[in-house]
């Protein structure tokens, strides 16, 4: 096997790189068509919605705790706390939620 | 230099470090367990800053794929990172030169591309340096705390940590759906779509990188096309 590992990482960087650059670089230009502004508008809500549910459910040791830390970042959330705190009330919710199971 | 996008880039990067940490622990554990030495491990985070790309190149690496096959894998897994570009490339200030656009580019993450979408109006170059000030440092030191201790974070702190990026996601989204309903429709429907992939027999096997560009074409595809946008609608949305 002759597979040199700094040529894998330069592949892995330089095609990830380019994904991410090559549309920004590219479209520079304030698009107008209507739909596609519109599009442009939801995307943000539609990708983080999608990679946040239900890949939230699966993301800590338990599906208990982990629906225990949406519930309580929905509501948080829902108030419109910052970013910080919305993320820290579910990391605690998911530490304590996992203490508790273990008493049981 | 604007200096107040900047430090409010650096305060929103913290939650976006933190959960980093905890993701990129396991990385360079695993790259080290692997067989990688821990530099190599740490250049892998350094020069790639994604998390399911960099999993699935480790298994290349480790399993002597070709580079064919790396490129080919990490094109897939990232094309998200496409979509969210375009949409920030219509994000970002007009005004800034070009080379801007290069830099910013490079800190395109989930993460990242959420709290700057998640900006009213225009978003600045420097508010994306400070998010990745932070960011970048989290995933980098993580990989490489990781890969030298192997188990010094123990599984709870991991567990806890795990569900932070899915807090930030939320504080982003949640707000403007509260007070626009096509918003609303749009988390929701997004939601549904990804659960019926996760759950239906046949869909299950596309992978999670195919599952978030599918779902985004579709559910902001169909929004756009039912409750197309006026300046209002954004206005409404940013004014409270």
């Amino acid at each position: 096997m002759s597979h040199n590992v700094y040529i894998y990482i330069l592949v892995m960087a330089g095609v990830t790189y380019l994904i991410r650059m090559l549309p920004m670089a590219l479209i520079k230009k304030e698009i107008t068509s209507p739909f596609i502004r519109s599009f442009l508008y939801y995307v943000p809500y539609a990708c983080l919605a999608a990679m946040t549910f239900p890949a939230i459910l699966t993301s800590t040791a338990s599906v208990v705790s982990a629906g225990a830390g949406f519930a309580v970042a929905l509501l948080v959330a829902y108030k419109e706390k910052s970013l910080l705190t919305v993320a820290i009330a579910a990391c605690c919710t998911v530490f304590i939620a996992e203490r508790m199971i273990q008493l049981l | 230099m604007d200096r107040e996008s900047f430090k409010r880039g650096l305060k929103d990067g913290v939650p976006i470090g933190l959960g980093y940490f905890a993701v990129s622990f396991t990385f360079g554990m695993m790259a080290v367990s692997g067989g990688l030495n821990i530099w190599q491990a740490v250049l892998i985070s350094l020069t790639n800053l994604t998390s399911a790309g960099q999993f699935a190149g480790l298994d290349i690496i480790l399993a002597g794929g070709s580079y064919w096959e790396m490129a080919l894998s990490q094109l897939i897994i990232n094309l998200r990172y496409c979509l969210m570009s375009f949409s920030l490339s219509q994000k970002l200030q007009r005004n800034i030169s070009g080379i801007h656009r290069y830099f910013v580019s490079f800190g395109i993450t989930d993460e990242i591309f959420g709290v700057s979408a998640s900006q009213e109006g225009k978003v600045s170059p420097c508010y994306n340096y400070g998010a990745m000030c932070v960011a970048i440092p989290g995933w980098t030191l993580g990989t490489l705390v990781g890969a030298i201790s192997g188990n010094l974070l123990p599984a709870f702190m991991v567990s806890a940590l795990s569900v932070a990026i899915y807090g930030m996601f939320l504080a982003v989204i949640i707000p403007p759906a509260k007070k626009n309903r096509a918003v609303l429709g749009v988390v929701l429907g997004a939601m549904t779509v990804s659960s019926l992939f996760a759950v239906t027999p046949v869909l299950k096997k596309v992978s999670s990188g195919f599952v978030i560009i599918i779902t985004t074409v579709l559910v902001a595809g169909a929004a756009a096309y039912f409750c197309p946008i006026n300046e209002e609608t954004e206005e409404e949305i940013h004014e409270s």
